[in-house]
C-alpha cells in the first residue's frame, strides 16, 4: 500500500477529462461512445480506489464497479446498434449532420 | 540449470505479449520490424519452453510432485485469486508442441502473407500482432496454475480466433449463400461461446465446492475429489455426484472449443481465415486446448469412474468423441475444398482424442494430441503452400499434377498424409492412433460385446479406415495426374520461408511416434512417453490383432483411395468417381448430404435462427395484437364511455347555468370593454412580443439539434450548479 489514494483519483480525474473532451469534440458518433466509455472507466477507478482505501472489508465498491461495467456494456451494445441504424438511414455517423432533434 | 528454467517458466507467455503490444502500438507501419518482433519473441519462448520441457523430463517423479508457484493476483472480500505456473508431464508435452509449432507457423506466415512481393497483405503487421497475442493465450493456458487463469487464456484465444478468421473482413462473395470471413468469425465466436457458458458454470460450481480454483487444491487433491464424488449434485442433475456434474459442465467448454458434435459447425467455416491461422489455431493449438482441458480434469473423471461406477459421464464423453470422429470423416470424403477436407479431418481426429479420454486412455489421448498437432499443422501449411502455388485456387477438382511442380510441398504433404492415415510403423500417427484403438479394444474385452466400449471401438475403427481413404483421395486429386485448370498448369513452388517449416514439421510427423512405442516391442521400461506422462495409469497392453487390424485398415484405405483416384487420375471436367459410384447404386442423395455436411448448418438455421425470429414475432403479436394493446384499448374504450356520460350531464345541466351567467356577463363586460382594449391588450401584446423575441434570439439558437451542444450546455449547467453549491 505504498501508492496514496490521491494518485488514483488524479488518474481517474485525468481519464474523465480525456473522455469528456472526446465526447464534446469528436465528430464521429463512435468516438463519442468511446469517450463515454473512458468517463465510465474513470468512475470505476474512483469506485475501486475508494473501496480499497476506505472500506476494504465489504464488497460494495467492487460490486458497484461490476454493475457499472455491465451497464456500460449494455449501453455500448445499444449505442452501436443505434449508430448502425443511423448510418443505414442517413449514410453518415458525423453527429453534426444528425440534427433531427431540432425538429 | 533445472532450477533456473523452473524459476523463469512464467516468462514464456510474456515474450509474445510484449511483441503484441509493441507491434500494435508502435510498429504497425514497419512490416519487417513487426514480423521480426513476432518471430523473435517466439524464438525466446521456444528456447525457454524447451528448456523447461527438458528439465521436466529430467526430473524424476514429476507426475506425483508437480512443481508449482504462484503469487496473489487480486482479492475480493476474503477470497484471494492467484496467478502462477504449474509444471507437470501434461504441461511439459503441450509445451513441447505449442511454441515450436507456433514458431514454424510464424515463419511460414512471412511467405504466406506475401512479404516482399506485390501481393503483400495491407494489414501485414496487424496479422503478426494478432498471432503473437494468440500465442500468449495458448502458452498462458498451458502453464496456468489454476482454472481461472486457464479460462482467461482460453478467452484470449477465442478473441484471437474471431479476429483472425475475420482477418479478410472486406471480402465479399458473389454467391450470397457462401459464408464470408466476417460472418465466419462471428459464427465461430458465438458457437464457442455456447460451450464457454457451460465451462464458466463448471468453474463456478467447482469454486462453490472448493473455495479455490488452483489445481493443487482441487484437481490434484485426492481427498477433495473423493468428497466431491460423494456429494450429490444440484437437483437439476438428477442423482449425479457433484464431481460428475462439474466434469460434464467443463467438458461442455471442450465441446465448443474442440468442435465436437453438436458444436462442430464453426470449424469448417473458420477456414475462411488465412491458412497459417487455420494451421495454427484451427488445427494444431487452439482446438486441442479443449482436449488439453479434458486431460487436465482427468483426475476428476478418474474419481467418477472409481467411486461412482454407474455414472454415464465417461460413456457420454466417449460417445460424443466417437460419433464426431466417424461423422466428420464421412463428411470429409465428399469435400472438394482442400482446406475443407482438412477441417473435417481435424474435427474427426479431435473426436478420437475425446473418445480416448472417455474410455480412460489418458496417455494415448495426450500422445495423439501431440502427434496430431505436428502432422495436422504440416498438412494445413502444405495446403496453404498449394493454394499460394496455384494462385489462390482451393478447389481440388481444379488441381492435379502438382507433384513435379511443387516437389517439396508434395513430399512433406505426403509425410503428413501418411501420418494422418496411420501408415504402419514409420509414421507418428500410427503409434498414437493404434494406442487409442488398442485401449478401446481392451476396454471392450473387459466389458464384453454390446457394451458401450464396443461401439466406441467399432466407430473409431471404421473412422480410421475412412481417414486413410480420404487422405489418399486428397493427395491423388491434388498432386497426381495432369493439371486440370490454368491455375495448376502454372503452379510454382513457394518460397523457402514456407517450405523450410514444412520440412521441419515433416521430420516430427514421422519420428515423434517413436517415443511412445509400446513396451512389448521396445523392451520393458523403454516406452518413454508412457513412463513420463502416465506413470500412475497402467500401460495399454499391446494387442497384436488390433495392431494388424489398424495397419490393415490404414493400408487398405490408402490402397483403395489410390485405386479409385490415383491409378487413373481424373481429367478435367470428370465427375468424382465416388459420386458416380454412389449415384449408380442410388445413393446420390447420401453423397449430396455428405457434401452439404449433413445439413447441420441448415438445421441450426431453421431451428435456432428462424426459431428466435419466430419467438420475437410471437412477442410482437402478444404485445400489439393479442394482449397488451387490446388491454390498453379496452381501458381507453371504458374511459371514453364514462366521459360520454359526464358529457351529457355537462350539456344538460352545467351549460344551462353557464348560459345564464354568460348573458349577464356580456352586459357587464360591455362596460369594461373600453378599458380592456386600451390597457390590458397593450400589456398582453407586450408580453407576447417579449416572449417572441426571446424565443427567436435566445432559445432557438440553443436548440440546434446537435448532440454536442446539448452536452456542452449540460456540462456548463452542471458546473454552475456545483459552483453554487460549493459557494453557499
Amino acid at each position: 500500500m505504498s501508492i496514496p489514494l490521491n494518485w488514483f483519483l488524479v488518474v481517474a480525474a485525468g481519464l474523465f477529462c480525456i473522455g469528456l473532451y472526446g465526447v464534446l469534440s469528436r465528430r464521429n458518433a463512435i468516438g463519442i461512445l468511446m469517450g463515454i466509455e473512458l468517463m465510465l472507466n474513470a468512475v470505476n477507478i474512483n469506485l475501486i480506489a475508494f473501496w480499497r482505501y476506505l472500506d476494504p472489508a465489504r464488497l460494495t465498491g467492487q460490486v458497484f464497479a461490476v454493475f457499472v461495467f455491465a451497464v456500460a456494456a449494455a449501453e455500448v451494445a445499444v449505442g452501436l446498434a443505434l449508430v448502425i441504424a443511423i448510418y443505414r438511414n442517413r449514410d453518415t455517423v458525423v453527429v453534426e449532420e444528425i440534427d433531427l432533434l431540432k425538429e | 540449470m533445472k532450477e533456473f528454467f523452473f524459476n523463469i517458466t512464467w516468462i514464456i507467455p510474456v515474450f509474445p505479449f510484449l511483441a503484441f503490444l509493441i507491434i500494435i502500438l508502435f510498429t504497425q507501419g514497419n512490416r519487417k520490424l513487426s514480423h521480426s518482433l513476432s518471430i523473435g519473441s517466439m524464438v525466446l519462448s521456444w528456447l525457454v519452453g524447451w528448456g523447461v520441457v527438458f528439465s521436466a523430463v529430467a526430473t524424476p517423479h514429476l507426475g506425483e510432485h508437480p512443481i508449482h508457484k504462484s503469487i496473489p493476483w487480486f482479492e475480493t472480500g476474503t477470497a484471494t485469486f492467484e496467478i502462477g505456473y504449474w509444471i507437470d508431464p501434461l504441461m511439459a508435452i503441450a509445451l513441447f508442441m505449442v511454441p515450436f509449432v507456433c514458431l514454424m507457423i510464424f515463419i511460414y506466415s512471412v511467405g504466406y502473407m506475401g512479404y516482399g512481393t506485390d501481393e503483400v497483405d495491407p494489414n501485414y503487421s496487424r496479422f503478426f500482432a494478432y498471432i503473437a497475442l494468440f500465442a500468449t493465450g495458448m502458452l498462458g493456458l498451458v502453464i496456468s496454475e489454476n482454472l481461472l487463469t486457464l479460462f482467461m487464456s482460453w478467452e484470449i484465444m477465442g478473441l484471437c480466433s474471431y479476429l483472425l478468421i475475420g482477418f479478410w473482413f472486406q471480402k465479399n462473395y458473389d454467391d450470397p449463400d457462401k459464408i464470408t470471413p466476417r460472418q465466419a468469425g462471428l459464427k465461430a465466436f458465438l458457437v464457442t461461446k455456447i460451450g464457454d457458458l457451460f465451462f464458466v458454470l463448471g468453474i463456478l460450481y467447482l469454486y462453490s465446492q472448493a473455495g479455490t480454483l488452483s489445481y493443487a487444491d482441487t484437481l490434484f487433491n485426492h481427498e477433495f475429489l473423493a468428497h466431491l464424488a460423494e456429494t450429490p449434485a444440484l437437483p437439476i442433475f438428477g442423482g449425479w455426484s457433484a464431481a460428475s456434474a462439474i466434469a460434464v459442465l467443463i467438458f461442455g467448454g471442450a465441446v465448443g472449443k474442440s468442435a465436437q458434435f453438436p458444436l462442430h459447425v464453426w470449424l469448417p467455416d473458420a477456414m475462411e481465415g488465412p491458412t497459417p491461422v487455420s494451421a495454427l489455431i484451427h488445427a494444431a493449438t487452439m482446438v486441442s486446448a479443449g482436449v488439453f482441458l479434458v486431460a487436465r480434469i482427468f483426475p476428476l473423471l478418474n474419481i467418477v469412474v472409481e467411486l461412482d461406477h454407474h455414472n454415464p459421464t465417461m460413456a457420454l464423453i466417449a460417445f460424443i468423441g466417437a460419433f464426431t470422429a466417424i461423422f466428420s470423416s464421412i463428411v470429409a470424403l465428399a469435400q472438394n475444398d482442400i482446406k475443407g477436407v482438412l477441417a473435417f479431418s481435424t474435427i474427426s481426429q479431435l473426436g478420437y482424442m475425446i473418445a480416448a479420454l472417455g474410455i480412460g486412455a489418458y496417455v494415448a489421448a495426450t500422445f495423439h494430441l501431440i502427434t496430431h498437432a505436428f502432422f495436422k499443422a504440416l498438412l494445413f501449411m502444405g495446403s496453404g503452400s498449394v493454394i499460394i502455388g496455384c494462385h489462390h485456387e482451393q478447389d481440388m477438382m481444379e488441381m492435379g499434377g502438382l507433384r513435379k511442380k511443387m516437389p517439396r510441398t508434395f513430399w512433406t504433404f505426403l509425410a503428413g498424409g501418411l501420418a494422418l492415415s496411420g501408415f504402419p510403423i514409420i509414421t507418428a500417427g500410427f503409434w498414437s492412433k493404434d494406442e487409442i484403438l488398442a485401449h478401446a479394444w481392451h476396454e471392450f474385452l473387459h466389458y464384453g460385446t454390446a457394451s458401450w466400449p464396443f461401439f466406441v471401438w467399432l466407430l473409431l475403427t471404421i473412422a480410421a479406415f475412412l481417414t486413410a481413404f480420404y487422405t489418399a483421395r486428397q493427395i491423388s486429386l491434388t498432386f497426381l495426374g495432369k493439371p486440370r485448370s490454368q491455375h495448376s498448369e502454372h503452379a510454382h513452388e513457394t518460397p523457402n520461408s514456407m517450405t523450410i517449416p514444412l520440412i521441419l514439421l515433416a521430420f516430427f510427423a514421422i519420428t515423434l511416434g517413436w517415443v511412445g512405442i509400446p513396451e512389448e516391442i521396445v523392451g520393458q521400461g523403454n516406452n518413454f512417453f508412457h513412463n513420463f506422462v502416465g506413470h500412475e495409469y497402467a500401460a495399454t497392453p499391446l494387442s497384436i490383432p488390433v495392431m494388424l487390424l489398424s495397419s490393415g485398415l490404414a493400408l487398405g484405405g490408402l490402397g483403395l483411395g489410390w485405386m479409385v483416384y490415383g491409378r487413373k487420375p481424373l481429367v478435367a471436367g470428370q465427375l468424382d468417381p465416388l459420386q458416380k459410384g454412389m449415384e449408380n447404386i442410388r445413393l446420390g442423395w447420401l453423397y449430396k448430404a455428405m457434401q452439404k455436411r449433413f445439413y447441420f448448418d441448415e438445421i441450426y438455421q431453421a431451428v435456432f435462427i428462424k426459431g428466435s425470429i419466430k419467438l420475437a414475432d410471437l412477442f410482437y403479436n402478444i404485445d400489439y395484437n393479442w394482449v397488451i394493446n387490446p388491454i390498453v384499448n379496452m381501458v381507453g374504450t371504458i374511459t371514453r364511455g364514462i366521459s360520454n356520460i359526464f358529457n351529457k350531464f355537462d350539456e344538460k345541466v352545467i351549460d344551462a347555468l353557464v348560459n345564464i351567467t354568460g348573458l349577464s356577463s356580456v352586459k357587464l363586460s360591455d362596460l369594461g370593454g373600453i378599458t380592456d382594449l386600451k390597457v390590458v391588450d397593450g400589456i398582453v401584446n407586450g408580453i407576447a412580443d417579449v416572449t417572441g423575441w426571446i424565443g427567436e434570439n435566445v432559445l432557438r439558437p440553443i436548440q440546434t439539434g446537435k448532440l454536442q451542444n446539448y452536452l456542452l450546455i449540460m456540462l456548463i449547467s452542471m458546473l454552475a450548479i456545483i459552483g453554487i453549491y460549493l459557494v453557499y
